[in-house]
């Protein structure tokens, strides 16, 4: 098991290696940026990007200095902002956008198992009905119809809920943004969870447990739960990625001090840097949410350990 | 060896029946089969494909697909195990009644290790602690023949090849000391040289636990090998029960006749095979009068009019036809 | 033995005729069609599409209003029947029936794009690489799959950024995010074709690999395609709404969906009907595509439920 995650890590680096080489192109092709007389941005600024970038030194020693950044931890200045640079703007928005993602993720999974499994044992009644239309609203609603719905209904009309803002932090506040980020995820999960509990019912194994008269329960729980879960983890893979691009949206509309605020204005003001940064930011935490993924997978598959 | 009348009655099934309803119509697998299991009385059960002798035992263990229905009696040990509620049930089977299945490389949980798969019958069932439960488990590792028992305790069931895992399908049955033991043709899907250890594994261990055995099989060598008794099924009714010797001597309904002329014989010509000839009865469609009579050789006018019963031919040998076979005496005797 | 050309096309055609396929490719069936309007979710869905479609194109030339003048009398104005302004005016006086019309039509333009465009990327990618099979095979699709974990949608805002905000640009970067797993399936189904004999009886004859794909499997690979092509169509409009929402979409005077949303939410309080109707429109949409998406896959498999 261990050396099998320790497989994974590895592998990632090259990933990793190629996509940031990638970026690093990617910012010297851009125009209007650091290297392209075109834009006229504040001296203070220009100032900050050449001592950064150090123009004037060969390209490989240029390479090789913002590589060493980056495992430091230095993402680069920011074109819009003279104080902060682009790591210290994410280190800002990021226990909001953390809380954020964190909750949401963790209520989809947890709401969506239970639904698809309720769904999958009760099929065609009752439980098995609620599960189809909360996929039909999650799904199809685009979560920037959701939110402004959600906020005319319970902030303003029963004004139960703050419509937006991070205030004093209280719950209130998550409780909205939370919503609208894990509804079409616990929609899709409990999708794959029903389907994939009604396929393992049918094994010959739960047979066999059956059999052996250990009861509903453990049969469930116990033989049925881990192998039916496979198909969910490898869906959180991908999933990790759209909450991320979710919480652009959700961090904009309820107005939360998050990265993904800070993202959208400086794609909107073509600010280079901090696009980029925090692109690289992104990847980053994709490819270890990704290994993660593939190691709980591991655990529930102890077939693929080999691999 | 005692006789059959003075060991107990275990395992009674009375006018049982199992219905399944689909969109096409009812599908009768089971009708009205009756049966009498002895305590430590190795019972085989002989049919080919559709003959009803999976569902028949699938049912008594609550283990028929949703559409299906049983009707009539299994009394394990005086109780109805079919009028059992599903908790009640559940005390049962696993503890006093188990069932090994056919395949064994599906059988088995994946992802789980065996000892999980082994000690929880034992905690659930009797009580043991983990501890204890894993001691019984590894010890009837061992009595299955499953070398190096500890190392294998502790491995997932992929790790091991399907005659192993076979032996722990049969240990898993076994540990919980069941009064009876339903297999279902355990070995068709192993192995021409596992098979035979196979076989001789559950004579064993039967033996020595005084567990009774229904072997379901299609297969008449592994009946010769392990039986005391034998129960010929067609179209799912019992057409001839005896004793395993009297079966092979003086078979006497024309489908037992012909499951033994069609054994294929180590000197036969390829083309000599004998064939049964017609197609497997369709259960939706069964005929007014005898299952057996479109593909009967000797079949006659009355045989289409109403079913056969099963008549007693000689001592603990029944057969259900109107015209069975005679015994090699009676033909030697009017030769 | 050596097949003349001749005989080899009949041998084909008739190993084909046996499963089910003709040599042309023809394998969507009869009975398929028959199921899909049995489904009535799906033929109702179609019914509203052609009418979203239709109104879209051409219902613009009926009514009173155009989408970028505005209508000095009227600024702000709730929906009414008098002025001609069925839908009302947004706050700078502007038809909103008229440019939630026109915001279909490029929501409807945008989705055929690049819906072709991944189309053709991926069946392309996923046909090469399951045909060729082996190193190639394996390369290719681990590079699918790392695409896969990325945030697609920040490259696509990267690239915007940088690239300035080009509908064309829009457009193929919307189709090159979801190439990947119409590339994925179509492997999958090249896997399995390539074994097939009237493959085999084409390689052995001495057919170049080329030819093969673009003449044998591809045409049978027309099924599954055309579900995926149906169930990524919403997901590339929902994919354009939401670039459009947050500003990286279509720019002024065009208009989409997830603007005329965008403004309509920064004003739901005053003048709810400037959310409502594109909302209403762009649901509308979703779903039917999704209920045909759907019924497209169960009138092919029906087991997949």
């Amino acid at each position: 098991m261990l050396s099998y995650a320790f497989r994974r890590l590895l592998s990632t680096i090259p990933v990793l290696w190629i996509a940031v080489t990638a970026c690093f192109f990617v910012l010297r092709l851009a125009p209007g940026g650091p290297f392209d007389g075109e834009r006229s941005l504040p001296p203070a600024i220009l100032q900050n990007l050449a001592a950064h970038y150090n123009l004037d030194k060969p390209l490989i020693q240029q390479y090789l200095f913002y590589v060493g950044d980056l495992l430091r931890g230095d993402l680069g200045p920011s074109f819009s902002s003279e104080d902060f640079n682009v790591a210290q703007q994410i280190m800002i928005g990021l226990p909001y956008t953390f809380t954020l993602g964190m909750t949401a993720f963790l209520l989809a999974i947890v709401v969506g198992v239970a639904v698809g499994c309720l769904g999958a044992l009760y099929q065609n009644k009752m439980p098995d009905y609620m599960l189809g239309a909360m996929i039909l609203v999650g799904v199809v609603f685009p979560n920037f119809l959701i939110a402004p719905i959600l906020q005319l209904v319970f902030g303003i009309q029963l004004a139960w809920l703050p419509v937006g803002g991070w205030g004093d932090g209280s719950l209130k506040f998550l409780v909205l943004p939370v919503i609208v980020m894990a509804l079409p995820h616990a929609g899709r999960i409990s999708r794959i969870t029903r389907g994939s509990m009604i396929e393992v019912m049918n094994q010959n194994f739960i047979r066999t447990a059956k059999a052996k008269g250990i009861g509903p329960r453990l049969t469930v729980m116990r033989h049925a739960l881990k192998p039916a879960m496979m198909p969910v983890v490898s869906y959180l893979g991908p999933a990790a990625s759209y909450l991320l691009t979710g919480s652009l949206v959700v961090e904009t509309i309820f107005g939360l001090p998050g990265i993904g605020r800070y993202f959208i204005n400086a794609a909107l003001n073509r600010d280079y840097g901090m696009v980029l940064g925090t692109v690289i930011f992104y990847m980053i935490l994709i490819v270890f949410l990704n290994l993660l993924v593939d190691i709980v997978y591991a655990w529930l598959d102890p077939k693929v350990r080999n691999r | 060896m005692t006789t059959n009348t003075e060991k107990e009655v275990l395992l009674q099934l009375k006018d049982y029946s199992i219905t399944f309803k689909t969109p096409e119509g009812d599908v009768k697998a089971v009708s009205n089969m009756n049966l009498t299991v002895r305590r430590g009385e190795r019972i085989a059960i002989v049919g080919e494909s559709g003959s009803g002798k999976s569902q028949t035992f699938l049912g008594i263990m609550g283990l028929l697909a949703k559409n299906g229905q049983t009707s009539g009696q299994a009394l394990l040990e005086g109780r109805d195990v079919l009028a059992l509620k599903p908790r009640e049930l559940d005390k049962v089977r696993g503890k006093d009644m188990a069932m090994v299945f056919q395949d064994p490389m599906t059988a088995l949980n994946p992802s789980l290790k065996i000892s999980r798969q082994l000690t929880e019958q034992l905690e659930i069932h009797r009580g043991f602690t983990a501890k204890a439960a894993s001691v019984e488990a590894l010890d009837m590792l061992k009595r299955v023949g499953i070398p190096d028992p500890e190392r294998r305790f502790n491995l997932y069931p992929h790790e091991l090849s399907g005659g192993m895992r076979q032996r722990i399908v049969i240990a898993m049955a076994l540990l919980t000391k069941p009064k009876l033991l339903i297999a279902d043709e355990p070995t068709t899907a192993l192995d021409v040289t596992i098979q035979a250890q196979i076989l001789d594994l559950f004579n064993d261990l039967t033996a020595e636990m005084n567990t009774a055995l229904l072997m379901i099989t299609h297969d008449l060598g592994v009946v010769a090998g392990l039986a005391d008794r034998v129960a010929v099924m067609y179209a799912g009714r019992i057409v001839e029960e005896a004793p395993v010797d009297e079966l092979f001597e003086n078979p006497a309904h024309p489908y037992t006749a012909a499951l033994h002329a069609a054994i294929p014989r180590p000197d036969q010509d390829v083309d000599d095979l004998v064939v049964i000839p017609g197609r497997p009865p369709n259960l939706q469609h069964l005929p007014k009068g005898c299952n057996f009579s479109p593909r009967c050789p000797k079949v006659q006018d009355g045989c289409i009019d109403r079913p056969p019963q099963l008549e007693t031919l000689a001592p603990q040998h029944c057969a259900a036809c109107f015209h069975p076979f005679p015994r090699r005496e009676e033909l030697l005797t009017h030769a | 033995m050596i097949l003349n050309p001749a005989k080899r096309e009949l041998l084909a055609a008739e190993l084909l005729e046996a499963e089910g396929l003709s040599p042309e490719g023809r394998s969507l069936t009869k009975d398929a069609m028959r199921r899909l309007c049995r489904n009535k979710a799906a033929v109702v869905s179609m019914v509203v599409l052609t009418l979203l479609i239709l109104a879209a194109f051409l219902g613009p030339y009926f009514i009173p209003h155009n989408y970028e003048d505005p209508d000095w009398a009227a600024f702000r104005s709730p929906p009414s029947w008098e002025d001609g302004h069925y839908f009302g005016t947004d706050p700078n006086g502007r038809d909103l029936l008229a440019r939630v019309l026109y915001g279909t039509r490029v929501s409807l333009a945008v989705a055929f794009v690049a819906t072709l465009v991944s189309v053709v990327i991926g069946v392309l990618y996923g046909a090469i690489s399951g045909y060729f099979g082996g190193r190639l095979d394996s390369i290719m699709m681990r590079f699918v799959d790392i695409m896969y974990a990325l945030p697609y949608i920040l490259f696509v805002i990267l690239l915007m950024v940088i690239f300035g905000r080009n509908v064309y640009l829009l457009f193929a970067a919307i189709g090159a995010l979801e190439w990947l797993t119409m590339a994925r399936i179509v492997r999958g189904q090249t896997l399995s074709l390539k074994h097939r004999e009237f493959v085999e009886a084409a390689r052995a004859s001495g057919q170049k690999p080329l030819k093969i794909i673009t003449k044998h499997i591809i045409p049978n690979l027309v099924g599954p395609v055309v579900i995926f092509a149906a169930l990524t169509v919403p997901e590339i409009i929902a994919t354009e709404s939401f670039l459009s929402y947050l500003g990286f979409g279509v720019q002024e005077p065009l208009t989409s969906l997830g603007t005329l949303i965008s403004e309509g939410t920064n004003a739901m309080e005053n003048m709810p009907w400037l959310l409502i109707f594109p909302a209403t429109f762009l649901v509308a949409l979703l779903l039917s595509l999704l209920f045909i998406g759907d019924g497209l896959r169960d009138a092919f498999d029906p087991k997949d439920r």
